[in-house]
C-alpha cells in the first residue's frame, strides 16, 4: 500500500508516494533522492542517518515515513544557506578538521544543529550528550567536539597558505566542502536507475557442504527474481586473494564452505525495492554442518582437520627474526620476565557498509565501488572475468572509512560477475550484519615472550612466538606473519632476539588487513613485559624506555643500520612533564577512599612505513593546463586520512605554486597512474615522495621552457608564469603555447618506491625504507567492584618526520587512539553473537579521553619535506598504554584482550582470593 | 501489498486490531532493528497518533504516562524526585535519536530482559492499563512483562498507559545502569530503586528492581522487608546474597553470570547507598 505523503524538506513542501511503513531514511535518499543523509545500520545504532524531525534529531532509518506526515523535516542538505554558504556549525567542522572520511558527518551535524537550536553555547558536557547516539569511527570524536564548542566564535575560515608554504599550514581539507552539505558521493549514492540488484547468499555455519536444491523453482516463486549465479558463472577464474600464489578464496564457494559469512550464490533482483524486500531463508540449499576448527588451538592440534589441501598443519606461512644467542642472552640477564597474551577478532567498524555498482560496456566492465585499492581490484576482477586488466575500470567512490577492511575484495567480484554476465548495471549494498560476517578482521593473536633486562637496566634478549588466526582464507594473513617479527621487539636495543610468528588457517572469518597488521597485537604483549622488566630492577616505566630507545645509527633485530629520523627518545622525553602530572594524580587519587582507582601507563612504539621487503612504488603526476591551472593526477585513495589534501600541498610547495591552483583528478584507474594501495601508512611517505618529485619535475620542465637556472622563482598569474632569476624575467603566456592530447602544456611525473632490502631466513635485511616513532601515556579510571575502565586523559607524542598538515595529523591520532582504545576495553568480534553495532560496541564520544598531541619532527631525507606516515603508529602504542594503567590502577590485568568489565572483575576476583589465601 | 494505519481515534485502533495479524508500532526503534536483513510485509498498525495514549499527567491517583509517551517526554516532564530514577534510565536508553522517538509502552512490549524503563518503574509500583474492545484491564508491571519478549498482552489488546500510584510518588529515587560504553549501550545489569523514609527518619519503605539478570527484571521483595525501619546508613549493609536468590543471571558477550549476580550486589549496595544520600 502506498499513500502520498505530505510534510516539509528543508524547508520546502514535499509530496510523494510511497509506502508509510518506509523508512524516512529509504524515502529521503531514494525517494527524494536527498543522499546526503547516510545510512550505516538501519538499526539505529550507528546515527549517521541523524536528521531533524519537527525540530528533534531522530535517526531517519527507525521512522516511518508516515510518522513524517504534516511535519518537518531538516536534513544537512538544508544546513547551508540557499546561496550554498555554510552554516557556522559547518565552518567549525572545516576550521576544525572535524570530517574525515565524512561518512558520519551529516549525522554528527544534525545532532550538533539539534543541540544548538536549544543551547547556542553549550558546555563539553551537553555536547557529548548531543553526539553520543552518533558512532564515528575515524576522528576520535575530539574535532568534532571542539568544533561544536566552538561555532559561538564564528572565527574566520582557514587561510589558504601562501605559496611555497603549504607544507606544515593547517590547510583545511581540500575535499571537505562535499563532506559538510551532503555533496560527497559514496557507494551506494550513484546508483543508476536502471541497475540491477545483487544480494549475496551466506553460508550460516563456520565449516559445511552444501549442495543447491531447485534453484531455478525458487527464483520462478520470488518476485523480481532475474537470475541466480553461482561458481559455474564465475568466466574466468573462481579465485582471488591478496597474494598471486595464494588465490585461495573462491569468488562464490564450491560445495564447500570455510567460515560463517562465506558467499556461495548471488541473488539478482529486477529493483531495489525488490532487493530491499529480498528473503534469502528460504533459498533451496542443504547444508551439512561439520565442526568447525575454531582457533588457532584446534587448527593446531595434532589431527586437525587440513582445511586447505597446500597448508599440512593449518600453517598459512611462517616468519622468523633471529639475531644472536637468545639463550646465552636469557642466561646473562638479571631477572627475566615472561608473559602469555591473547586478542580476539577486530571488525574495521567503518560506518559506510561496503556499497557499489558495475556496468558492462562492450568488452570492458567499469566498477564504482568504496574501495581503498582501485589497482588491485582493476587486477582481481581481470584475473576473475578472464580478461585483460586494462579492460577492467575501477573508480572509487568516496570512502566512508576503510582502516584496511576495504583492501580486500567484497562486492566488486560478485558485481563483476553478474554484469559481465546479464550486460546490464548491477548494484548492491551489504547490510550491517552481512558486512560484520563476510569481510575481513583483524588477526587474534595468542602470543607468548620473555625478555631478558640486567641489573642497570640493559635488555640482554627478547623471545616472541605469536601464532596468528587468519581464518578461512590467507588475505593479508602473509603480511602480518611477516611484519611482526620484525617489530615484536619494540623500539628498543635489545641484545638478542628470536622473533617468530604463524599465521594459521581456521574456520573463522578471513582476518586480512587492519591497521597495524598485528603490530599493534605484538606491542600489547611486548610492552607489558617492558614494565614487568622495569618493576624488576625498579625503575620508573618511562625512564626504562627512554634508556633502551633505538636512536639513529643502531642496528635493529633484523640487522638494518636507520641512520636518521629516529625520534622515540624525543617523543619519550616530550611526554616527562605530563608523566609527572599522571604520577601526582594517580597518588592524590588512590590515597584517598573512594569507589576508584588511578593508573597510569605508557606504551612505545616503531612502525615501518610501506611493504616489508617488497617493492611498492607510487607515480604521480602533475599537468599544467593553459588557463595556468595545475592537475594532480592522484591515485592515493583518500578514505578520510588526508592524502587528496596533503598530496596537493606537497605537489604545489615543490612546483612553487598557490594550493589553490591545484585541481585534481583522483583514483581512477584510466585516468590516474598506480599510486599502490592506501595501507601499511605509505601514502604519505610513498606517494607523498612522488608528488614532490612529480611537482619537482613540472617545475624544471617549466625552467627549461624559460631557459631560467634551478634557483628561479615562479610566480603564478592566471595564464601567464613570471619566472624570475638572476638572469632577469621571463613572462611565459601559457595561452600560446602548445598543447598534448590531453590538454596539458607540460606534464611533471614522479615516481617513488622506498629503497628495501629482502629479509633473509634469519629475518635479516633491510625490511622499510623508514619507520614512524611514538610514545604514548594514558591516564586511566577503573571502578574495581565493577570492572569497568574509563581512560581519562592521554599524551600522545609522535614522530612523523615533518607534519605536512598538522590538524590532519592530529586527526589522526584522535582516531588511532579511539580505535587502540576499543582494542583494548570492548571490541570483539564473535562470529553469530556480534553481527551489529550494538553488540559489538566501538568506543562513542563519551569514551574518548582528552588528549594532547606533541608532534616531534625528526626529518626523514627520504620522505617528502622530510615526512613519513601515522595512520598506523596512531592506534599501536595505545592498547599498551591503557593496560599498563589498568596495571597500576588495580594490580593486574587480564591476559585477554579487549578488558571486558567481566574479565577485569574475575582477574581482580582472583588476585583477591590469592592474597587472601596468602 | 501490506497495510499501514495509522489512526487517531482509539476505538479504530482497537477494531482494527481486533482482526488479528497486525504488527503494532510505536516508535519504531526496536521495530526497525529487528528488520534489517529485508523488509517484511507485515501489516502495520501505528499508535503514535492515538490521543489517548499520549500525555504524561497527574490523575486522582498518581501519575499516568500515555503509552506513546517518549523517553524525551518523561525527561522533560515535570515529576516528583522518586522519579529521578526513572528519568535517569531515560537518558540512558540509546542515544538522543532513540530517547525522542522511542515510548515507555514500546520499551514494556518489546520486554527485553534488559530493557531499562521496566526496573526504574517497577521501583514506581507501576501498573498497566490494558485496552481492547472488549474492555480495559489493569496488572501490574510484573505480572505484565513475563520474560524475554514475552508479555500478558491477550490478542486484540493494545497497552495504553502505565500509571504509577501515589504512595510510590514520595521519597527518592535512583537508577544505575552497567554497560561496557559510556552512551549507546545495552544494559550488563541495571538497578532502580525508590526509599521513603518515616517521620523518625528509619526507613518507611523501599522498591528495588534488579534488570538483566532475569528473564523479567524482579523486584526485591525480601530485602525490601528487611530494610524498613532501619535507618537510611544501615541499608546497604544489611545486603546479603539471600536477597538475590531469585537473580538467575545468563552469560552472553556482555558479561558472564557470575559478573552478574557480583555486579548486581555491587549495584544494590551502592543504589541503597544513593537512596540513602537523596532520601
Amino acid at each position: 500500500m502506498t499513500a502520498t505523503l505530505t510534510f516539509t524538506v528543508n524547508g520546502s513542501e514535499c509530496r510523494v508516494d510511497v509506502a508509510p511503513q518506509r523508512r524516512l531514511s529509504r524515502v529521503l535518499r531514494e525517494d527524494l533522492g536527498l543522499t546526503g543523509t547516510k545510512v550505516g545500520c538501519d538499526a539505529g545504532d550507528c546515527g549517521a542517518c541523524t536528521v531533524l524531525l519537527d525540530g528533534a534529531q531522530v535517526c531517519a532509518c527507525l521512522v516511518p515515513a508516515g510518522q513524517a506526515e504534516g511535519g518537518e523535516v531538516v536534513t544537512v542538505e538544508g544546513l547551508a544557506d540557499r546561496d550554498g554558504t555554510h552554516s557556522a556549525l559547518q565552518r567549525a567542522f572545516a576550521r576544525h578538521g572535524a570530517a574525515q572520511c565524512g561518512i558520519c558527518t551529516p549525522g554528527m551535524l544534525m545532532a550538533a544543529h539539534d543541540l544548538l537550536r536549544r543551547n547556542p553555547q553549550p558546555g563539553r558536557a551537553a555536547v557529548e550528550d548531543a553526539l553520543g547516539g552518533v558512532l564515528c569511527r575515524c576522528t576520535g570524536y575530539l574535532k568534532i567536539v571542539e568544533a561544536v564548542l566552538d561555532v559561538a566564535s564564528n572565527a574566520p575560515d582557514t587561510e589558504a597558505p601562501a605559496p611555497g608554504t603549504a607544507v606544515g599550514a593547517r590547510v583545511a581539507r581540500l575535499d571537505g566542502v562535499g563532506k559538510l552539505d551532503g555533496r560527497d558521493l559514496y557507494g551506494d549514492d550513484t546508483t543508476p536507475a536502471d541497475a540491477l540488484w545483487l544480494r549475496v547468499l551466506r553460508s550460516p555455519h563456520a565449516l559445511a557442504d552444501f549442495a543447491f536444491g531447485d534453484v531455478d523453482a525458487w527464483a520462478a516463486a520470488v518476485p523480481g527474481v532475474v537470475a541466480v549465479l553461482t561458481a559455474r558463472d564465475v568466466p574466468g577464474h573462481n579465485s582471488f586473494g591478496i597474494y598471486p600464489t595464494l588465490k585461495d578464496q573462491p569468488v562464490f564457494a564450491e560445495g564447500f564452505v570455510r567460515y560463517r559469512g562465506e558467499a556461495v550464490a548471488a541473488v539478482i533482483v529486477e529493483t531495489r525495492a525488490a532487493f530491499e524486500a529480498l528473503d534469502l531463508s528460504g533459498f533451496p540449499v542443504d547444508w551439512s554442518p561439520r565442526e568447525a576448527v575454531v582457533g588457532v588451538e584446534a587448527a593446531l592440534k595434532e589431527g586437525a582437520l587440513r582445511l586447505h589441501e597446500a597448508s599440512p598443519g593449518n600453517v598459512l606461512i611462517r616468519g622468523r627474526v633471529a639475531s644472536g644467542d637468545v639463550d646465552a642472552a636469557m642466561a646473562g640477564a638479571d631477572a627475566v620476565v615472561e608473559a602469555a597474551m591473547q586478542t580476539g577478532f577486530v571488525e574495521h567498524s567503518y560506518i559506510e557498509p561496503e556499497a557499489g555498482w558495475a556496468r558492462r560496456a562492450g568488452d570492458r566492465v567499469e566498477l564504482r565501488v568504496t574501495t581503498q585499492t582501485p589497482y588491485m581490484d582493476r587486477d582481481e576482477v581481470a584475473h576473475v572475468l578472464g580478461i585483460a586488466q586494462e579492460a577492467v575500470r575501477v573508480t572509487p567512490s568516496v570512502v566512508g572509512g576503510g582502516f584496511g577492511g576495504k583492501l580486500d575484495q567484497s562486492i566488486q567480484l560478485p558485481l563483476a560477475v553478474a554484469t559481465w554476465k546479464l550486460g546490464r548495471p548491477v548494484a548492491t549494498l551489504y547490510h550491517r550484519p552481512e558486512s560484520f560476517a563476510a569481510t575481513t578482521k583483524r588477526h587474534p593473536a595468542r602470543m607468548t615472550a620473555s625478555l631478558g633486562v640486567t641489573r642497570d637496566g640493559a635488555i640482554t634478549g627478547f623471545r616472541f612466538h605469536g601464532d596468528f588466526d587468519t581464518g578461512a582464507y590467507a588475505s593479508w594473513g602473509p603480511t602480518v606473519a611477516g611484519r611482526v617479527p620484525v617489530h615484536a621487539p619494540g623500539p628498543y636495543r635489545v641484545g638478542a632476539v628470536l622473533a617468530s610468528s604463524a599465521a594459521v588457517y581456521t574456520d573463522g572469518p578471513p582476518a586480512g588487513a587492519f591497521r597495524g597488521f598485528g603490530v599493534p597485537q605484538a606491542a600489547i604483549i611486548g610492552e607489558r613485559l617492558m614494565d614487568e622488566a622495569a618493576g624488576r630492577i625498579g625503575m620508573d616505566p618511562l625512564e626504562f624506555r627512554l634508556l633502551n630507545a633505538l636512536r639513529a645509527g643502531d642496528p635493529t633485530a633484523t640487522g638494518q643500520v636507520i641512520e636518521a629520523s629516529v625520534g622515540l627518545a624525543a617523543c619519550i622525553e616530550a611526554l616527562k612533564p605530563a608523566w609527572a602530572r599522571y604520577g601526582e594524580q594517580v597518588a592524590a587519587h588512590n590515597a584517598k577512599a573512594g569507589r576508584t582507582r588511578l593508573g597510569a601507563g605508557i606504551g612505545c612504539m616503531w612502525y615501518g612505513c610501506g611493504n616489508t621487503s617488497m617493492s611498492n612504488p607510487s607515480i604521480m603526476r602533475l599537468a599544467l593546463k593553459p588557463d595556468g591551472r595545475l592537475t594532480l593526477f592522484n591515485g592515493a585513495v583518500d578514505i578520510g586520512q588526508g592524502s587528496y589534501t596533503i598530496m596537493a600541498q606537497i605537489a604545489a610547495d615543490a612546483l612553487g605554486a598557490p594550493l589553490s591552483l591545484v585541481d585534481q583528478v583522483w583514483g581512477d584507474t584510466d585516468l590516474t597512474p598506480d599510486a599502490g594501495k592506501t595501507s601499511a601508512s605509505r601514502q604519505t611517505f610513498v606517494s607523498g615522495r612522488a608528488s614532490e618529485l612529480a611537482g619537482r619535475d613540472l617545475r624544471a620542465r617549466i625552467l627549461r621552457l624559460a631557459n631560467a637556472g634551478e634557483d628561479a622563482e615562479l610566480t603564478f598569474d592566471g595564464g601567464r608564469i613570471v619566472v624570475r632569476d638572476a638572469a632577469g624575467l621571463r613572462d611565459l603566456d601559457l595561452s600560446v603555447l602548445p598543447v598534448d592530447g590531453d590538454g596539458h602544456l607540460l606534464v611533471g611525473e614522479g615516481t617513488f618506491d622506498p629503497p628495501t632490502a629482502p629479509l633473509d631466513a634469519d629475518g635479516q635485511g633491510t625490511p622499510y625504507a623508514t619507520y614512524a616513532f611514538a610514545a604514548q601515556i594514558a591516564l586511566v579510571e577503573v571502578d574495581p567492584e565493577l570492572g569497568t575502565t574509563k581512560v581519562l586523559h592521554m599524551t600522545a607524542a609522535h614522530d612523523v618526520g615533518w607534519a605536512v598538515n598538522p590538524t590532519l595529523v592530529e586527526g589522526q591520532i584522535h582516531g588511532g587512539i579511539a580505535q587502540g582504545l576499543g582494542l583494548a576495553l570492548m571490541e570483539e568480534y564473535v562470529p553469530g553473537r556480534t553481527e551489529n553495532l550494538h553488540d559489538y560496541l566501538i568506543p562513542t564520544v563519551g569514551d574518548m579521553p582528552q588528549i594532547d598531541c606533541i608532534l616531534i619532527e625528526d626529518p626523514e631525507p627520504l620522505g617528502p619535506f622530510g615526512a613519513k606516515g601515522i595512520g598506523e603508529p596512531a592506534l599501536v602504542p595505545t592498547a599498551p598504554a591503557i593496560l599498563a594503567g589498568i596495571r597500576q590502577a588495580v594490580g593486574v590485568c587480564p591476559d585477554k584482550v579487549p578488558v571486558l568489565p567481566h574479565r577485569l572483575r574475575a582477574a581482580i576476583r582472583a588476585a583477591q582470593t590469592r592474597e587472601a589465601a596468602e | 501489498m501490506s497495510r499501514y494505519l495509522r489512526p487517531r481515534d482509539l476505538d479504530e485502533a482497537l477494531r482494527t486490531l481486533a482482526d488479528g495479524g497486525w504488527t503494532v508500532l510505536a516508535g519504531g526503534t526496536d521495530h526497525y532493528p529487528a528488520r534489517v536483513t529485508h523488509d517484511t510485509g507485515e501489516d502495520i498498525l501505528d499508535v503514535t497518533a492515538l490521543d489517548a495514549l499520549q500525555g504524561i499527567g497527574r490523575t486522582g491517583a498518581g501519575l499516568r504516562i500515555g503509552a506513546a509517551a517518549t523517553w524525551r517526554s518523561v525527561i522533560d516532564a515535570e515529576l516528583p524526585a522518586a522519579c529521578d530514577g526513572l528519568k535517569a534510565a531515560a537518558r540512558e536508553i540509546g542515544g538522543a535519536q532513540i530517547q525522542n522517538r522511542g515510548t515507555v509502552g514500546g520499551n514494556l512490549c518489546n520486554a527485553s530482559p534488559a530493557a531499562d524503563g521496566v526496573p526504574a518503574l517497577l521501583s514506581l509500583d507501576a501498573e498497566v492499563e490494558l485496552v481492547s474492545a472488549g474492555g480495559t484491564r489493569r496488572l501490574p508491571l510484573d505480572r505484565f512483562v513475563l520474560g524475554n519478549r514475552k508479555t500478558a498482552l491477550e490478542p486484540g489488546e493494545l497497552l495504553a498507559a502505565v500509571h504509577l500510584p501515589e504512595a510510590a510518588l514520595d521519597g527518592a529515587g535512583r537508577f544505575l545502569k552497567l554497560g561496557a560504553r559510556r552512551y549507546l549501550v545495552i544494559s550488563i545489569v541495571m538497578v532502580a530503586g525508590t526509599m521513603r523514609l518515616a517521620a523518625d527518619g528509619t526507613i518507611a519503605g523501599t522498591r528495588l528492581a534488579v534488570g538483566a539478570c532475569t528473564a523479567a527484571a524482579l523486584r526485591l521483595g525480601a530485602l525490601e522487608t528487611a530494610l524498613v525501619g532501619l535507618s537510611p546508613k544501615e541499608a546497604a549493609d544489611r545486603l546479603d546474597d539471600g536477597h538475590l536468590a531469585a537473580l538467575a543471571p545468563i552469560a552472553d558477550v556482555r558479561g558472564d553470570a557470575p559478573y552478574r549476580m557480583d555486579t548486581a550486589r555491587t549495584l544494590v549496595r551502592r543504589c541503597l547507598a544513593d537512596l540513602a544520600e537523596a532520601a
